[in-house]
């Protein structure tokens, strides 16, 4: 049986021109970056050739890119790092106010459980951001929720689960009216642009962003390795104590075949992007044509028009999702669901909750993610699969929805 | 992460389905956590005037352990006086099932749950109409 991936979200499969990039740095050139004699040298050179790469990938200088494990560690060092920058400012200051965080409600779980910690160990305050039902969220709402003791914005770029493009050079934008000195408090603003490196410009410059996160492993990279974005003059901070790598903010040895590979990762999404991203939207569009109209009581959830070309999440009524994975999985189809059983949490996914849907409907809920090696005959596989599993799970679960309803009503 | 028995039962599960004018039906779980399961139960005297559950149907939303124990109850409870019926624990569905994981044991196991609905159901039906 050939297996269909398209997961694509979840992560990717290293490029093998990436792979052949980073070989020679496991075994041949291993030296440690930081040493002096040749062997470190070699690494050195390698890092700071990858360096450039991402730098110039996101419009920034050398000095602004920080290497790090992934997007997760990136987004921890970000939102503590400048909590505790905050904190180690005003150490001598009796009467300085608790700094307030807002984020959005749908955020990846490593900026969602940063700021509840810092919120737990009443560090910081925090607003969580609700997205519109399409799963946007606006300036406007940003601009409302801006009290005296903001420090710090951090709204993702594109959203993993639903691929709704976040309005960030906008934001970004009305932020740089709070920019100016008479504040008390500088206003970082931060953004994950975990799931937008692929397929939007991430240029920082015209983002407006002080910080931004990437992870390798989602673009065609190894897993492992990513980078944080920290334009000149932030005022962060080390979360994590060791060497004085990467500008003594990220200590911990250069994981230098990681870094290579993340750097020949980023320099070759601009040359590919506009070829990928048209058949990407293409097959996306023609996939979530052929689901809508085929499947009936099928909805698609987030925004057709300010999704990441990639994406397609859609809830099946009368479905559950872990369910329907497995019997794609069986069938060689890999997805992933809003369930929480696939999570193993209790709750369904708070992403889908956070735009409005109903418990049920984010249980029923599959998550399509292509990408640069997906085909027209992968999806037309895949949604001739989907189909019948779709039948045989309602005829499983039968009218106990409904049931259950009436039941609570009468 | 599953037994090959729950997968069987997930796969091929038994006795899915209605029974139209049951002796008695239960729902348990809800949907917040993703989990429902209905079932549906048609109970016979047999020749020394015991109640037995002759026929046991049932219909499920949830996740690959909600079906599979829902299969499985049938598979235990068909043929059972009510009494014996009612002695079916979670425990006993998750042992024939060769095991759950630990976390569906408490979420997705509701199986003798909704047996004892579809039982209480059944008394309550036979008060009503024994009144």
């Amino acid at each position: 049986m050939k297996r269909i991936y398209l997961d694509y979200a979840a992560t990717t499969p290293v490029d093998k021109e990436v792979l052949r990039e980073m070989l020679p740095y496991f075994s041949n050139k291993f030296g440690n970056a930081m040493s002096i004699h040749n062997f470190g040298k070699i690494a050195g050179e390698a890092v700071e050739k990858a360096r450039r790469q991402t730098a110039d990938f996101f419009g920034a200088g050398l000095e602004e890119i920080v290497f790090t494990s992934g997007a997760t560690e990136s987004n921890n060092l970000a939102i503590k790092g400048v909590v505790k920058a905050y904190y180690e400012k005003n150490k001598n200051n009796q009467t300085f106010d608790k700094p307030h965080i807002i984020t959005t409600l749908f955020e990846h779980h490593c900026v969602l459980d940063a700021s509840k910690s810092l919120e737990k160990e009443k560090l910081a305050e925090v607003t969580f951001i609700k997205p519109n039902q399409e799963g946007i969220i606006e300036a406007k709402t940003i601009k409302k929720a801006i009290k005296p003791n903001t420090i710090l914005v951090s709204v993702m770029y594109v959203n993993n689960e639903i691929g709704t493009v976040q309005p960030i050079a906008e934001i970004g934008h009305m932020l740089e009216g709070y920019k100016n000195k008479s504040r008390k408090h500088k206003l970082i603003f931060h953004t994950d642009a975990t799931q937008a490196v692929n397929y939007f410009d991430c240029d920082v410059n015209k983002l407006r962003v002080d910080m931004l996160s990437m992870s390798a492993h989602k673009i065609y990279g190894p897993k492992g390795i990513g980078a944080l974005y920290v334009k000149q003059g932030t005022p962060i901070v080390p979360i994590q104590d060791g060497g004085g790598q990467e500008w003594k903010l990220r200590a911990g040895t250069h994981n230098v075949p990681g870094i290579v590979g993340l750097g020949s990762a980023v320099s070759m999404i601009k040359e590919q992007r506009t070829t990928n991203n048209k058949k990407i939207i293409g097959l996306r569009n023609y996939l979530i044509g052929r689901v809508l109209k085929e499947i009936t009581e099928s909805k698609l959830n987030g925004s057709k028009i300010k999704g990441s070309p990639n994406n397609a999440n859609v809830s099946f009524a009368r479905v559950e999702g872990e369910s329907l994975l497995m019997m794609l999985d069986m069938e060689g189809i890999a997805c992933s669901t809003g369930s929480a059983c696939s999570s193993g949490a209790l709750a369904p996914s708070h992403v889908l909750l956070s735009i409005g849907l109903r418990p049920e409907k984010a249980h029923g809920s599959l998550r399509i993610t292509l990408g640069k090696y997906t085909t027209e005959r992968d999806i037309d596989v895949a949604v001739n699969k989907l189909k019948k599993i779709i039948e045989r799970l309602r005829k499983i679960s039968g009218t106990v929805l409904a049931d259950y309803y009436d039941q609570k009503t009468n | 992460m599953y037994s090959k028995k729950v997968i069987e039962h997930f796969t091929r599960p038994h006795n899915q389905g209605k029974i139209l004018n049951p002796d008695g039906a239960g729902i348990v779980g809800n949907p917040v956590c993703g989990d429902l399961m209905k079932l549906y139960i048609k109970i016979k005297k047999d020749k020394n005037k015991k109640e037995i559950i002759s026929d046991i149907k049932f219909e499920t939303l949830g996740c690959a352990s909600a079906i599979a124990t829902s299969s499985m109850i049938t598979d235990l409870a068909k043929g059972k006086s009510i009494e014996e019926a009612k002695k079916i624990t979670r425990d006993d569905v998750a042992e024939a099932l060769e095991g759950l994981p630990p976390i569906k044991m408490h979420c997705s196991n509701l199986a003798s749950d909704a047996l004892r609905e579809a039982i209480n159901d059944y008394y309550n039906k036979r008060k009503r109409n024994g009144a």
